[in-house]
């Protein structure tokens, strides 16, 4: 609404082919990681670092990968919480046993959260849809089990959650000589960076591979899997390609959640219950969109609280019953999720897509 | 329409600041993390009742020292990430509350550090991370009661007394039923070494969470014939093991539950089946004490009181409760002796819980003799009591009923293995064990 997108003439193929192909989308983005780098590291609360940005953003990225599998590939997954285990218990075992750096921990971990998904990928080379969501189950299950049964993953810790020590948050070679250094990085301040900084990474990869014939297959298979193998796409490799980068980002997402949000290590806060919140978020999102991942991710995890911190600021906090206002939270946004895919089944993202060419043409209608 | 829009715009950044309530009076912020929603429930709004309505009562005489007591409640539903925000929204409200108590082995592990960083004192009564007992090395970190490793060594003993002796132990098998988590499993090192002290077997069967399907489990036991089942249960593990055990015709009398097996909960569902079914607690049921009486008659009476089942006044939870409402108070108390009679910070509370004694003329006084153990917590032992009763479940009348005096744990035997995992905890965290003598102690509040 503010700038035109008609007459942008380019001069080369590379210009043509850009993300952002208009300078004003880019100068946004730009501004928008200044201020979510500069201003929001500055003068952000703990509490709003440790409740509110990391977790939408450590979300946001599971989300992402769930809507790989389910939304771009068209195969649906419940077991995303035991990839986000699989990523986490990886990750602490690589700092703790390897002294491995942070960064190339959360990368590693993907990987191997990578391998495991395409394990219980594989039953989706035969079956699809609902029977496909049963045999993802046992990815969930399993994980749940395996750390449960084997005390070695948690450094046979007898309390069942590991504490993450500071000394595990080594970012960069040398670091205890400058400023960044551990203490840095275990503080809300450091993991807020450093997931600000994984986020951004694997965004821009996911976006990069959503526009390239990797993203192009994996929507082939969606829309047609039986066309797609018929003009020559390889549906098996697709099927795995897509189950593997789903829980890379699910085991980056998981080792996150670990290590910038919870900061402990325990493998009953990957349980069904956070598969299903995720899948919804995928679904309030809108399937297929990198955006309605986030959107999905603030809606969902954030509508409880804000409803917590709304009847604790009405009600003053000490006078109303708190499983009153619980349950009802509960009914208020399960009744805002069946309205908003009604009324939208798209998703967030629909939303935002509607809003962006109502704004083009504002303010006339249509 | 501007002034629609300046009202809500108002309203959403009221709403999204902080609230707080001016008072003229001094007063004490305590966050309330409770359960009240989810499948714990009924042990969360019994134990948090009880330490409401011993609030209230407290309140209504003056509050300590003067200084009431304030709250706010904020549903946890016993996950711990929402335990963490509820402790990170909470913990700078009205002044900055006192301590933390969540009645959740994972929220307190979780807090363990965050604790230490923030000055909060984190409790867990009668549960928690047994290490966390060595407080030179957990200055923030309080388990008033007994211990994991107490429990068992009580039961031992207990069972050592039904036998008449613990010579008599000698060649006995127990069978360990225990929950599939990390809590239930925590036993089962210690409880090899018990039996290898005393002489008896000891095997430990796995009941996979939530543990409503026993069969297997139970049909192992017949088959093994051990002559004490102690059940380390949690939730709807319990009554379906009483049930489990009657059909497979294990006599009730030799299952002896744990701390978290201890409750109403946990019996009236099983029905005739858990009829003799003797478990550990630390307090007994029923309305029999004085200050569970004063608690009926002024809160009650006034129409402040918690729970919305009256019923449940003197079950194991709500006592529970009280006896922890006794516990905050009095480490407050005894803190205000020492810092004076004012509202104090954290860290000054952390004092009042490392220094908390409770002698039995103290409890008199309080009205709670029989109700809560002696307690005696220092710099190194932050769980301070290690003594335990045992009470016996009578179907037909629906109540428990004591059956053994106060008996103690075996502090030697679990003292070592403390250490060593405490001493693991602190050399994998760079913590440096803080001198504990009485020098450093009494003045070093401000860690």
């Amino acid at each position: 609404m503010y700038y035109r997108e008609a007459g942008r003439l380019v001069k080369s193929f590379a210009s043509d082919r850009r993300m952002l192909p208009l300078m004003e989308d880019r100068w946004i983005l730009i501004a928008f990681m200044a201020f979510m780098y500069i201003v929001v590291t500055a003068f952000a609360s703990d509490y709003l670092f440790s409740a509110i940005l990391i977790p939408m953003m450590v979300l946001g990225i599971a989300t992402l990968g769930l809507n790989i599998a389910v939304g771009y590939t068209g195969q649906l997954s419940l077991g995303t919480a035991g990839f986000m285990c699989f990523g986490a218990f990886a990750a602490f075992n690589l700092v703790l046993r390897l002294d491995m750096y942070l960064p190339m921990a959360f990368f590693l971990a993907g990987i191997i959260a990578g391998i495991v998904g395409i394990f219980f990928g594989l039953p989706s080379l035969r079956i699809k849809g609902f029977y496909l969501i049963v045999s993802t189950l046992a990815a969930q299950f399993f994980a749940e089990w395996v750390f449960n049964a084997y005390p070695w993953f948690l450094d046979n810790n007898s309390s069942g959650v590991v504490a993450l020590p500071q000394h595990h948050y080594q970012v960069f070679p040398f670091q205890e000589l400058t400023p960044l250094n551990a203490e840095f990085w275990h503080s809300y301040k450091g993991r807020y960076l450093l997931t600000l900084t994984v986020t951004l990474l694997l965004v821009l990869a996911c976006k990069n591979m959503v526009r390239s014939s990797t993203g192009r297959n994996w929507m082939a298979v969606r829309d047609m899997d039986i066309a797609a193998n018929v003009i020559g796409i390889s549906v098996a490799k697709t099927k795995l390609m897509a189950f593997f980068i789903s829980t890379f980002y699910c085991g980056v997402a998981g080792a996150m959640y670990s290590y910038c949000y919870i900061g402990n290590l325990d493998f009953m806060i990957f349980n069904l219950r956070r598969s299903f919140l995720i899948m919804f978020m995928v679904i309030v999102g809108g399937l297929g969109s990198i955006l309605g991942s986030f959107l999905g991710a603030i809606f969902v995890y954030g509508w409880p609280i804000m409803i917590t911190r709304l009847g604790d600021f009405i009600f003053g906090g000490g006078t109303l019953d708190t499983a009153f206002v619980e349950n009802n939270s509960k009914i208020v946004v399960g009744t805002i999720i069946i309205v908003l895919l009604i009324r939208e089944p798209g998703g967030f993202a629909a939303l935002w897509n509607t809003t962006k060419q109502k704004l083009r043409s504002w303010p006339f209608a249509n | 329409m501007k002034t629609r829009v300046m009202v809500l715009a108002s309203a959403l950044v009221a709403m999204l600041g902080m609230s707080s309530i001016v008072s003229a009076e001094e007063t004490m912020y305590v966050p309330i993390p409770s359960y009240r929603v989810g499948p714990y429930a009924a042990g969360g709004t019994g134990y948090f009742g009880g330490i409401l309505d011993y609030y209230n009562l407290l309140n209504s005489r003056g509050g300590i020292g003067g200084v009431k007591l304030i709250w706010s409640e904020c549903e946890t539903e016993y996950s711990v990430e929402r335990g963490v925000e509820c402790y990170k929204r909470l913990k700078d409200r009205e002044g900055g509350a006192v301590f933390f108590d969540p009645l959740s082995v994972g929220i307190s592990t979780a807090l363990i550090e965050t604790g230490r960083a923030d000055k909060m004192p984190i409790i867990a009564v009668n549960h928690g991370k047994t290490a966390g007992q060595r407080g030179d090395i957990f200055p923030y970190y309080f388990m008033p009661g007994i211990n994991t490793y107490d429990e068992h060594s009580i039961m031992v003993h207990y069972i050592g007394g039904l036998e008449g002796g613990m010579e008599n132990l000698q060649g006995k098998k127990i069978a360990m039923l225990f929950h599939g988590s990390p809590y239930g499993r925590e036993a089962i090192a210690f409880m090899d070494s018990m039996c290898e002290k005393h002489g008896c077997s000891h095997e430990a069967i796995e009941v996979p969470h939530p543990g409503n399907e026993q069969q297997s489990q139970w049909l192992r036991i017949r088959k093994m014939k051990p002559d004490y089942v102690l059940l380390r249960g949690w939730g709807v593990m319990n009554p379906v093991a009483m049930q489990t055990a009657k059909r497979m015709g294990f006599p009730v009398s030799r299952l002896i539950g744990n701390i978290w097996s201890n409750s109403d909960e946990d019996v009236i569902p099983a029905g005739g089946a858990a009829d003799g079914y003797q478990a550990i607690t630390t307090h007994p049921a029923g309305t029999d004490f004085k200050v569970v009486q004063d608690i009926i008659s002024d809160v009650y009476g006034a129409g402040k009181g918690d729970l919305q089942d009256k019923s449940r006044l003197g079950s194991v939870y709500w006592n529970l409760g009280v006896l922890a409402g006794v516990v905050h108070t009095e480490a407050l108390r005894i803190a205000q002796e020492r810092f004076g009679n004012r509202a104090l910070t954290s860290s000054e509370t952390r004092w009042g819980f490392e220094n908390l004694v409770l002698t039995a003329e103290r409890i008199e006084e309080l009205g709670a003799t029989g109700l809560v153990p002696e307690l005696n917590l220092n710099c190194m032992d932050h769980v301070g009591g290690h003594l335990a009763k045992f009470q016996q479940w009578d179907a037909n009348a629906r109540q428990w009923n004591i059956v053994s005096d106060w008996i103690e744990g075996d502090v030697a035997l679990s003292q070592s293995i403390i250490d060593a995992g405490a001493e693991k905890y602190a050399a994998d965290n760079g913590i440096e064990p803080r001198p504990c003598s009485s020098d450093s102690n009494d003045d070093d509040f401000d860690l």
